[in-house]
């Protein structure tokens, strides 16, 4: 590990798409969330993490589809997303991909404003057999938007929780690997010009 | 200060009753709408422009002048004019010749449109949508200030020796709004041109607005036009209004729940906190609005969609008859209420004239552009 006298405030948003309670999902995501916070704290550098359970979002996500803007609920979530210094989006595999849900939060977000995010990327099934959805799914969607994803990323079948087969590797690795990019991300002291006009614009 | 209503001719299901109004029907209820609107003392009926169905309001300078011949005070405007798909040769055109035939009621606001389908219908495309908004409003303005026009564009055939005809009345083109909803680039556009900035806000929450026009109050000050609180704002509304709130709640809840916009989304409860919708009282639409100046300053144009939805017609004069003689009379008062002199009214024809007078005299030219700030004195409507 690098060592760093940085010690200024990092942020870190966690997004699961769990629809249990309680849901394996959540669970996956608080092991990644205290693996990253303590490889930070390490570091010597502290973090505020802010959960979002889409669960709670649910109606909110559904009516910006339909109206085109964002409950202040929703709003809170999205703008600390856009400051964020690292993101850990952990959702459940449904038929063959990400959850409806995760996707329609994902639709919603503004295609600028995960640029640059140091992102982990996690999910959760009833069998190991749709490990790879993280790579031919959510990683592209996520590379998509200009987000910059770990190269670990961390899948939990229903049968890694009853065995030491590898998950707790893994958790360690990838937030290894996240901490390394919010250490050096200046993403939440940002300032940003929601009004900037495109390069070379003239209004005549 | 201006209050009156805009329409988007929409042909929609009454969800209450399963029954349609024919297009026929729908304009000829555009033309009762308007008349209404200057009966019950509102000032100003714009209507939309669409290709595409369920909207009838294809050629908005027909009806228009239609409807100026019936009416003697309303101010007719337009939300919007399609400055994107529309040749701005033929806009300067048919809104000169309107602006003639109404006695200088006339204005118009500019805007894009949104439905990519309906650009290549009129040969254009809408990933161009700014460029062609920043290029034919450029040669708009210029057709109605220079008499001989030498242009050459990106997005039409040159113009050599071309003079618009009819010359606007007076030789004072009509106020020009441009309408946005969420783009800086238009924000900037009316900044730079000195022309007014209509924030349609009625569907999405009065914190994006602020921004939007606090950015163009900004850049109007900073183009030399006034300063900042004299910009020329107006604003949206929606309001559906019974004497007792609940009968309103109950009578609008069906037409919300089903209208294209905003139906099957959000709870009513919802949707009237998070933006401008108001459904009640007459008491609470004037509380709801006469707060409006708190959160955007002083602004000059009040506008409430009243006409959709499906609502049927008996109803929709309903409402204006409690717009215009219980709600908008005690704004009118509010808004006037330590309101600076310095703020400019609504635009009309006999401010832009005194305006432009005005700058002649200061400049000893008549090539000094017309600025709208300056036009607070001659208006009829406060």
């Amino acid at each position: 590990m690098f060592e760093t006298t940085d010690k200024s405030l990092r942020s870190v948003v966690v997004v699961s798409a769990g629809l249990g309670q309680p849901s394996s999902t959540r669970l996956l995501a608080d092991r990644l969330t205290a693996a990253t916070v303590d490889r930070l704290r390490e570091q010597h550098v502290d973090v505020e993490v802010t959960v979002i359970e889409l669960r709670d979002l649910a109606h909110d996500i559904t009516n910006n589809l339909l109206t085109g803007f964002a409950s202040p609920k929703l709003q809170d979530a999205l703008d600390a997303l856009a400051d964020a210094d690292g993101l850990i989006a952990v959702t459940p595999i449904f038929t063959t991909s990400y959850s409806g849900l995760f996707k329609s939060f994902v639709d919603v977000i503004d295609t600028s404003s995960l640029t640059d995010l140091p992102v982990l990327i996690a999910a959760t099934g009833g069998t190991e057999r749709h490990s790879l959805a993280l790579e031919y799914a959510i990683r592209p969607l996520f590379s998509y938007l200009h987000a910059v994803v770990v190269p670990t990323a961390v899948y939990a079948a229903s049968s890694d929780w009853g065995s030491d087969a590898g998950l707790p590797d893994r958790i360690g690795r990838a937030a290894g690997e996240l901490a390394a990019l919010v250490r050096d991300s200046d993403r939440s002291t940002r300032v940003r010009d929601p009004f900037e006009l495109p390069a070379g614009f003239s209004p005549f | 200060m201006q209050f009156g209503i805009f329409s988007v001719s929409d042909v929609t299901t009454d969800p209450t009753n399963d029954t349609t109004p024919t297009e026929h029907e729908r304009i000829k209820s555009l033309v009762t709408i308007a008349k209404k609107a200057e009966e019950v003392g509102l000032d100003v009926f714009a209507l939309g422009e669409h290709h595409n169905e369920p909207f009838v309001s294809s050629s908005p300078t027909t009806t228009l002048g239609y409807i100026a011949a019936q009416t003697s005070t309303l101010l007719l405007s337009t939300a919007t004019t399609l400055i994107t798909t529309n040749d701005p040769v033929k806009i300067a055109e048919d809104f000169a010749m309107l602006q003639h035939l109404s006695d200088g009621r006339v204005d118009l606001m500019m805007g894009r449109g949104n439905t990519g389908p309906v650009y290549p219908w009129f040969g254009k495309d809408i990933r161009d949508g700014i460029p062609l908004a920043i290029e034919n409003y450029a040669l708009l303005h210029k057709l109605w200030r220079e008499h001989t026009v030498d242009w050459q564009g990106k997005y039409r055939t040159p113009l050599q020796g071309f003079t618009s005809t009819p010359r606007p009345l007076d030789d004072v083109p009509p106020f020009v709004w441009h309408g946005s909803i969420r783009s800086p680039e238009i924000a900037e556009q009316a900044a730079y041109y000195g022309d007014g900035f209509f924030a349609n806000n009625i569907f999405w929450p009065k914190e994006h607005y602020m921004k939007l026009i606090g950015y163009y109050r900004q850049r109007f000050e900073h183009y030399g036009h006034g300063s900042a609180d004299q910009a020329i704002v107006g604003l949206g509304g929606q309001a559906f209004m019974r004497a007792r709130s609940q009968d309103a709640v109950g009578e609008f809840s069906p037409y919300f729940d089903n209208a294209p916009v905003y139906g099957h989304g959000p709870s009513l409860e919802d949707f009237t906190e998070q933006t401008p919708l108001t459904v009640g009282s007459p008491q609470q639409v004037i509380d709801r609005y006469a707060s409006m100046r708190e959160y955007f300053g002083d602004y000059q144009r009040q506008l409430f969609l009243m006409d959709h939805a499906g609502l049927p017609l008996k109803t929709v004069l309903e409402q204006l008859d409690i717009l215009g003689e219980e709600v908008v009379p005690v704004l009118r008062k509010e808004f006037a209420v330590n309101r600076p002199a310095h703020i400019p009214d609504g635009p009309t024809h006999a401010s832009q004239v005194t305006a432009r007078n005005a700058a002649d005299a200061v400049e000893g030219t008549d090539l000094k552009e017309i600025k709208p700030e300056m036009a607070s004195e001659g208006s009829e409507n406060v």
